[in-house]
């Protein structure tokens, strides 16, 4: 499967990574040789495998419905460039 | 089952220029876990607390934290599942929907989009004597909640408060059976009843608890039955998504606007456009986000931070024999049990609080009698002082012997009115306060035969009158009661007028 320069582009601006024009190129070749890969994988017959998703036999981990965190306001603030009166401030986005 | 004899309402239409319109309407309701702590963290999910008080690192997506999954938040929403009457999934797995938004600071949502915790259900939605709609519930999946952004602080600037971020939100999404606004706005208050009686949401449209999107499209008759016969989507109009409504109006408001938009654009020849749009109650009218287009490619993938969740079998009977009667159930025994008409049975198992609260008047006295005290009297008075149920100055046992007074024959209806009045604002207990204040009926005929012959003889001109019209014998009658006090048994001073005068 190939991809090119706008696909790579899109994906791009999705992930909000910048990617300057020049660069593109062979982003999109990157990309094309990772799905060419999983296109390789695709050819194995798992008919009736169940897809692994842990390799020893694990529970899902759970607990019970108890407060135990929280209350660090100052903490949670700590690394935000900008914060005011409790909350992180960012540049407006409104709808 | 009673809901056998529902008869499906019309759907609505609106009339074109050409011909009629219809709408079909799909809902996806978020709904609040109750819970102490998030889905996937140990934060507070308390409503009102300072701006990122209650947040965890890993509500924050500090690096290197991992969610660790609330069981209670799970079995809430099988809980939900199963007063839906839905299919549990016993494997079920937690997927990440990718987009960037500054009240997400992970980047995505811990969600559940190809195996969700629970199948398909349906709800019966009501709307009036013998009409509802079975609304199909296709799934409902378990998702954190992003935090909130408030804009309107600073000029330049956004506010962000993560203490919502992580809070488990139930996605409750129906088939697109819904046909009118008024049916979308029963629909989610029939959802609230039902999680209302089973605990697992606390239904707070205005904090945000209860809210909804709307998808709605709009068709030529005939279109939906074909729909609904072949479940082929194609005989239906282009959908659009009204996003985030936490208000009943709102969502009929949008909705009537929307389908209007949409037939307007049809008619003039036009496409819709599939779409997510925003409704604005100031303007009344529904716009478009095409700013979240492109953001909307999700990039779902199962989350490698959660393996996927198995539930046993058992654990789900336990749950499923813990349900308490759901409203449906409730109505149809109130009716059969106690003969209640389908418009009480509905007024009192509304909320679950009065309907416990009629039961304990309604013990060991006439169901009908006590459903007229609760709903008339006792419902009348405390929405006149804005109380619910639970505020209620007058206990089921103070009712209950004030109906006991009248069927004694003890005091009349209109002095039980007055009786009720005084144990409501100033307590007491009512068979007291009755001897106390002198309140009980005159029930022996030998007074009131003397308080009819006092009357007659003071007023030979009515005798005359009342005897050439008996529709006079009215005044006499008045008369007495006045003399009494009230207190006279209105039923034995008609008897005993009517006999004093020969008619």
């Amino acid at each position: 499967m190939s991809i090119d320069e706008n696909t790579a582009a899109k994906v791009a601006k999705l992930a909000r990574i910048k990617v300057e024009g020049d660069a593109l190129p062979a982003l999109a070749a990157e990309f094309s040789a990772i799905l060419d890969f999983i296109e390789q994988l695709e050819e194995v017959d798992v008919e009736g495998v169940e897809p692994m998703t842990s390799v020893t036999p694990m529970r899902l981990k759970r607990r019970k419905d108890v407060v135990t965190d929280g209350n660090m306001q100052d903490k949670i603030l700590s690394n935000a460039p900008d914060a005011r009166e409790g909350f992180f401030a960012v540049p407006k986005v409104v709808e | 089952m009673l809901d056998l004899s529902y008869e499906a309402p019309k759907a609505k239409t609106i009339a074109g220029a050409k011909h009629d319109w219809e709408m079909v309407i799909g809902m996806e309701v978020h709904a609040q876990v109750s819970s102490k702590a998030k889905l996937f963290s140990g934060a507070s999910t308390q409503f009102g607390a300072e701006p990122n008080s209650n947040v965890s690192f890993v509500d924050a997506a500090m690096p290197g934290m991992l969610p660790v999954l609330n069981e209670f938040c799970i079995e809430q929403a099988v809980r939900t599942g199963l007063g839906l009457k839905a299919r549990i999934n016993l494997v079920s797995a937690f997927d990440r929907k990718n987009y960037f938004y500054p009240d997400l600071p992970q980047g995505y949502q811990i969600s559940q989009l190809y195996q969700p915790l629970v199948g398909e259900g349906e709800v019966l939605v009501e709307m009036g004597p013998g009409i509802a709609r079975r609304v199909r519930i296709e799934r409902i999946h378990v998702e954190q909640d992003a935090g909130k952004s408030i804009h309107d602080m600073d000029p330049t600037m956004s506010f962000v408060d993560l203490n919502r971020t992580g809070v488990a939100l139930m996605e409750i999404v129906s088939r697109p059976d819904i046909r009118s606004p008024e049916e979308a706005a029963a629909y989610v208050s029939k959802l609230r009843q039902i999680m209302l009686y089973l605990g697992t949401c606390d239904g707070n449209m205005q904090n945000g608890n209860l809210r909804a999107d709307v998808n709605v499209s709009v068709c030529r008759p005939g279109d939906y039955e074909r729909y609904m016969e072949t479940q082929d989507f194609s005989h239906l109009g282009t959908r659009c998504e009204i996003k985030n409504m936490n208000s009943l109006r709102f969502i009929q408001q949008a909705i009537e606007y929307e389908a209007r938009r949409q037939i307007q654009i049809l008619e003039s020849g036009g496409t819709v456009d599939q779409e997510t749009r925003l409704y604005d109650p100031d303007k009344g009218e529904t716009r478009s986000m095409r700013s979240k287009e492109e953001a909307h490619d999700y990039r779902y993938f199962p989350d490698p931070d959660l393996l996927p969740l198995e539930l046993e079998q058992s654990w789900v009977d336990d749950i499923a024999a813990s349900l308490p009667e759901l409203p449906d159930e409730k109505k149809a025994r109130f009716i059969a049990e106690y003969g209640l008409t389908d418009y009480d049975a509905s007024v009192l198992t509304a909320e679950v609080e009065a309907a416990a609260y009629f039961e304990e008047v309604a013990k060991g006295r006439d169901g009908k009698m006590a459903a007229n005290w609760v709903i008339n009297e006792l419902f009348g008075r405390l929405k006149k002082e804005d109380h619910d149920i639970t505020e209620s100055p007058v206990s089921p046992q103070q009712l209950g012997a004030i109906i006991d007074l009248i069927k004694k024959g003890d005091i009349s209806g209109k002095i039980a009115k007055e009786l009720f009045e005084i144990v409501y604002k100033e307590g007491g207990d009512p068979v007291e306060i009755v001897e106390q204040r002198g309140m009980k009926q005159v029930t022996d005929t030998g007074a009131i035969e003397a308080a009819v012959d006092e009357i007659i003889a003071a007023n030979p001109a009515q005798v005359e009158k009342a005897q050439s019209n008996p529709k006079l014998a009215g005044w006499f009658v008045g008369q007495v009661m006045k003399a009494t006090g009230g207190k006279a048994n209105p039923k034995a001073v008609n008897d005993i007028v009517k006999a004093k005068l020969g008619l």
